[in-house]
């Protein structure tokens, strides 16, 4: 019975994770309360995409450190996993793309999992076609059974959209359009009013799923790094396996700090310079 | 905090959960909120959770809870220490004060809830350690109150620039809802409300027509 089936979701959170803090971790569980909450969605993975060290954000320590601390984040978790494709390209990958990685590899998996069950003409045909569909833009999440993927973020993410080259208007309308987001807010009027204000949002509002966080959670990544560069505690702000590994690397100092100080952001380079 | 001021060194840290006699709505057998918080400080090397307080047959008041915790540290202080020295002198017994958030600050208007000579002893005798929740204000709270701007120089303020309102009552809520509180609460604690199945509607209805102990105890004496 196809109407009371529920979708299949895959949660996928990009961002610099630098280090992962309860908060992240916090966004995930949000989520996949409030969307199977409406009854319709069942959340079977959540997926942490840290970016490249290429993305050159200030004080963005290495991939390794912040990919090793998000494992240890989730060591504890059935559900969040962590994955390094994002940050093994050596040039920066914009989030659009990742999305469609994923998205693509969410496909061939079931198509693995098809070929368990007895091979029929009609699957190794159905395996072509996936292989061209896949390349082709206009085929998402049609088969019945793949879970769709959807992009994990904050308000802040949501707001960023308006930033002038910091995302292609493309990938905006492909990433709300064909995918759809979870948004985490502490203010749901505010991330109402912003997709009130912008029409590529507007039109895909269906696709974008405002959760609210009643519990304020404002632990920032900032902060975090601002605490350790004063030796003042981190405690019950990230789990304990990553406070242990800050510690025993000697992590997030004023010099990681200065990382990147005069280099501009990856994806304002590369659309100012195509302007 | 006060590492950074230069002036303290924390050597202790006391969680002294409230008996079962104090009577708030909602509140669960104090075995269990002892056994949550055991298991919450388990890593914990400064932190302990002791269980005097939630042992007494009637609840008890913070003053006299802070005056039985004073005098086991002094007795253990003089009884390991070794003669004073001209490095260690004999006034070197460590304070004892009390953790709170700012809320509590507002507590001490509550009519009845507070023995004025208590609030003098808790703040004056011995001091506040309060660390800011949210928007509140306590230098508002300190401001509005003579006993509390009297007693200004012991009361300690901790700014928490992590806004961080992980609040009890809204981890009950979540639980009776089937939400999820992982990353809000050790696992270990989580485990522990699984297994016994704390905070349902019923637990939360616990107390709901019985009146604060210490709004009775109070009234009595007066």
């Amino acid at each position: 019975m196809a109407s009371q089936e529920k979708t299949k979701l895959v949660l996928l959170a990009c961002g610099s994770f630098n280090p992962i803090t309860n908060m992240h971790l916090r966004m995930f569980e949000l989520a996949r309360d409030h969307l199977e909450d409406t009854g319709r969605y069942r959340v079977v993975k959540g997926i942490i995409s840290p970016v490249g060290d290429s993305y050159k954000k200030k004080g963005l320590i290495e991939a390794c450190h912040r990919l090793e601390m998000a494992r240890l984040a989730t060591e504890n978790s059935d559900w969040i996993t962590v994955n390094d494709w994002e940050s093994q390209q050596s040039e920066w990958v914009e989030t659009a793309r990742v999305v469609r990685h994923h998205h693509a590899e969410l496909i061939s998996s079931e198509n693995i999992n098809d070929d368990v069950d007895t091979v029929r003409c009609g699957k190794r045909r159905k395996l072509e076609q996936n292989k061209n569909i896949c390349q082709s833009s206009s085929y998402i999440n049609t088969q019945a059974d793949t879970p769709h993927l959807k992009l994990l973020c904050g308000a802040d993410v949501l707001e960023s959209f308006g930033v002038p080259n910091l995302w292609k208007s493309e990938d905006i309308e492909e990433i709300v359009g064909q995918y759809g987001v979870a948004c985490i807010t502490r203010c749901g009027s505010d991330a109402e009013k912003f997709i009130n204000q912008s029409d590529v949002l507007y039109k895909h509002r269906k696709n974008i799923h405002v959760v609210r966080e009643w519990v304020t959670n404002e632990i920032s990544a900032t902060h975090v790094r601002r605490a350790l560069r004063r030796g003042q505690s981190v405690r019950y702000l990230l789990p304990d396996p990553v406070v242990r590994y800050i510690q025993d690397h000697s992590l997030y100092s004023s010099e990681s700090e200065q990382k990147n100080a005069d280099v501009i952001l990856a994806p304002l380079q590369r659309y100012t310079s195509t302007n | 905090f006060f590492h950074l001021a230069g002036l303290y060194r924390v050597v202790g840290g006391i969680v002294s959960p409230v008996g079962d006699g104090y009577g708030k709505q909602g509140l669960v057998a104090s075995k269990h909120r002892l056994a949550m918080a055991r298991l919450a400080l388990q890593s914990s090397d400064w932190v302990s959770v002791d269980d005097w307080e939630s042992r007494q047959v009637d609840w008890t008041e913070t003053a006299v809870t802070m005056r039985y915790h004073y005098g086991r540290i002094d007795a253990q202080y003089h009884h390991s220490k070794a003669p004073p020295t001209n490095e260690r002198p004999a006034s070197d017994v460590p304070q004892l004060k009390l953790l709170c958030g700012a809320d509590f600050l507002d507590t001490f208007k509550v009519p009845g809830l507070w023995r004025d000579d208590h609030v003098e002893e808790v703040v004056g005798r011995f001091g506040l350690v309060c660390v800011s929740r949210g928007s509140l204000q306590p230098d508002r709270a300190i401001h509005e109150s003579d006993l509390l701007s009297r007693h200004r120089q012991s009361i300690f303020l901790v700014r928490e620039w992590v806004h961080n309102e992980i609040s009890a009552t809204e981890i009950r809520r979540a639980l009776r809802r089937g939400h999820s509180v992982k990353y809000l609460l050790p696992d270990s604690v989580i485990d522990y409300i699984r297994e016994h199945n704390l905070y349902t509607q019923d637990s939360e209805m616990k107390n709901k027509d019985v009146k604060l102990r210490p709004l009775t105890k109070q009234a009595i004496q007066d």
